[in-house]
């Protein structure tokens, strides 16, 4: 945090106005506390208990006596038991890993494509940037449910036109559903969705370049690939890596492009990705203490993954 | 300081953008014509690349003007001659007495109403946190950094068991409450405060004798404005496209949003061809207004997501 708190302790300036002064401290002591406690008390119910919780639960054995636990039920510390079921079970080792080679593909395309978008529209090049800069951001207002929906009508045979088409150029049968193609058919779906909205906040720093600079660089008769690469490139890297460390962590929560897709895509199987595999082992399996460590999991990996990205990224600088 | 720098140019006017490439100065034809060349190829470009963005809603509408029959029969590109479009929206309103509303009204009350109060308390948290010094201010603020990094669906299922114990799963509270907080929206409130309220105003106010929580309902939240537009809709956004938390939370139909109402009529196409045309239709009526509102609220969405972004 760069910015500069402003402190309200002024120096007294004028002795009439001691009575107000001496109600102050009171004032100020109390006033922060009560606009923060209901953001706070909110912050509370909805992060910071629920991350206890399956911190907790991660560390908890469930016994069920009786053939449905209809004789009690007792909890017992169970060390790194969950977690060792966890990581034992291939699936889950298997989604992450799947992730992992997602991220590595898809975020660099989607990243790099957001900001040649968003280079073009802000050049001086470029016809209509408002009407283009309004078509890319438009299906970010698409919830990634109705965008699968949509994509998977495009996907499936005898529905999809693009196939037809395809195929009547080319003759070739294209299936986007096979094993080995549908973790790039949900790329595609990710990318479609989330470009538009990653070229926004490119070109929001982009604006944000002084025109001096610009006007400087072409004194010295640089022209736009030139600029592009010693100006704005090196200008916009704050928001190139907001943009993938908030990719990064999509990444790993990708859930529901997979689980619909698997109506229609055999080879997406229930622990297709980590957040699936969670959610199965929870609500198909009811097994809440291997889901709570899976959880835990999941996130700290996503906190692995942003921060030795950023640490990297800094070094390099 | 660079973070204050952003947030006061956020909203800077278009240097060149826009503007035609043809102000050279006379009798330099071929830097025009060069210029020229290159604005017909970054156009051209340009309207490839919209194409892959607008096709699949392109497609969507055409399907939606289709029966079933035609659905199936016909280039999927094409327009069919008979044209059933009313049918089909008349068809989603009244399915099963209008529950297609229904869980349209739910949406806007979810995604409405959670990001309203959302933006308050992010506003009231930011403001407080930029403008007085008290103890445990920098701890508050790292804590809730750190539920920005937080995955969204790695608290659902604890949220889930948490709110099972509590008796609010299958309720609108248990999809409400959780959209109340934006910690991403109170990171940028503060730092949108710290650039822009004038300490000597707050102290001017005071001085006057206007109470604290007073003048940050009556300067504070005038002046941060803008960040607060850009939260707004950021939670907006964020709630309606919401699928795993009502998910998990909400078993009862009645209370569904359009996303996980839809998704039941979806899954019921293998068995009833039918509801192929109530899904395209439905997801045409729901794509409609949020397309439309993002095209025209993109210009606000600017001068704040950036802010987050400097070191």
């Amino acid at each position: 945090m760069s910015t500069t708190p402003n402190s309200v302790q002024h120096p007294a300036r004028d002795g009439a106005r001691r009575s107000v002064r001496r109600r102050r401290p009171a004032a100020t002591a109390v006033a922060p506390w009560l606009l923060l406690t209901p953001f706070l008390l909110v912050f509370l119910i909805s992060f910071v208990l629920p991350i206890l919780m399956a911190i907790g639960q991660s560390f908890t054995r469930v016994e069920r006596r009786g053939l449905f636990g209809e004789e009690g039920v007792t909890s017992t510390f169970a060390w790194f038991e969950n977690y060792r079921l966890a990581l034992e079970d291939g699936s889950f080792l298997a989604s992450i890993g799947r992730m992992l080679l997602f991220g590595v593909v898809q975020v660099p395309v989607m990243i790099a494509l957001a900001t040649v978008l968003a280079l073009l529209l802000e050049s001086a090049a470029a016809r209509w940037p408002a009407f283009f800069r309004a078509a890319y951001f438009m299906p970010y207002g698409i919830p990634g449910v109705l965008a699968t929906i949509l994509w998977s009508f495009l996907y499936v045979p005898g529905l999809s036109p693009i196939i037809d088409v395809v195929h009547s150029l080319t003759g070739v049968e294209v299936d986007f559903l096979s094993s080995r193609t549908v973790l790039w058919s949900i790329a595609n779906i990710v990318t479609w969705t989330y470009t538009g909205y990653n070229m926004l906040i490119i070109i929001a720093q982009l604006k944000a370049i002084p025109s001096e600079l610009y006007e400087a660089a072409r004194v010295d008769g640089a022209g736009p690939a030139r600029i592009a690469l010693t100006i704005q490139l090196p200008l916009i890297r704050p928001a190139l890596m907001l943009t993938t460390v908030f990719s990064i962590i999509g990444t790993l929560q990708l859930f529901a492009e997979p689980q619909l897709l698997a109506q229609v895509a055999p080879a997406i199987d229930s622990q297709y990705t980590p957040n699936l595999s969670a959610y199965t082992t929870a609500f198909a399996y009811n097994d809440y203490t291997v889901a709570a460590a899976q959880a835990v999991l999941i996130a700290v990996v996503a906190f692995v993954l942003s921060f030795s990205f950023l640490r990297l990224t800094n070094r390099r600088s | 300081m660079s973070a204050a720098a952003d947030a006061v140019q956020g909203d800077r006017p278009d240097v060149d953008a826009g503007t035609d490439a043809g102000t050279a100065s006379p009798g330099a034809g071929a830097a025009t014509r060069r210029r020229r060349g290159r604005t017909i190829l970054v156009t051209g470009v340009l309207v490839v690349v919209a194409l892959y963005f607008l096709v699949p809603v392109y497609w969507v509408v055409v399907a939606a003007s289709k029966t079933t029959d035609d659905l199936f029969g016909t280039h999927g590109f094409l327009f069919a001659e008979n044209f059933a479009l009313f049918d089909n929206v008349a068809q989603v309103i009244t399915h099963d007495s209008g529950i297609f509303l229904r869980w349209l009204a739910n949406s806007v009350l979810y995604a409405g109403v959670g990001a309203l109060i959302a933006t308050y308390l992010a506003a009231a948290a930011g403001y407080a946190l930029s403008t007085y010094v008290f103890r445990g201010r920098n701890l508050v603020f790292g804590l809730v950094l750190g539920g920005v990094l937080v995955p969204g669906t790695a608290t659902a299922l604890p949220l889930f068991l948490l709110f099972s114990q509590l008796g609010l799963v299958n309720t609108y509270w248990s999809v409400l409450i959780p959209s109340l907080v934006s910690p991403f929206g109170l990171f940028l409130c503060r730092i949108y405060a710290d650039a822009t309220v004038d300490r000597s105003l707050v102290e001017a106010a005071r001085l006057d004798g206007v109470g604290e929580i007073r003048i940050f309902h009556v300067l504070g939240l005038r002046i941060m404005v803008p960040a607060l537009v850009t939260v707004f809709l950021f939670q907006l956004v964020s709630i309606w496209n919401n699928y795993f938390l009502p998910l998990v939370m909400l078993t009862e139909d009645q209370l569904f949003p359009i996303t996980l109402g839809l998704n039941t009529w979806r899954s019921q196409t293998d068995r009833l061809p039918e509801f192929y045309e109530l899904t395209t239709g439905g997801v045409l009526l729901s794509v409609i207004p949020l397309a439309i509102a993002m095209i025209v609220l993109q210009r606000f969405w600017r001068g704040g997501l950036t802010e987050g972004a400097v070191k």
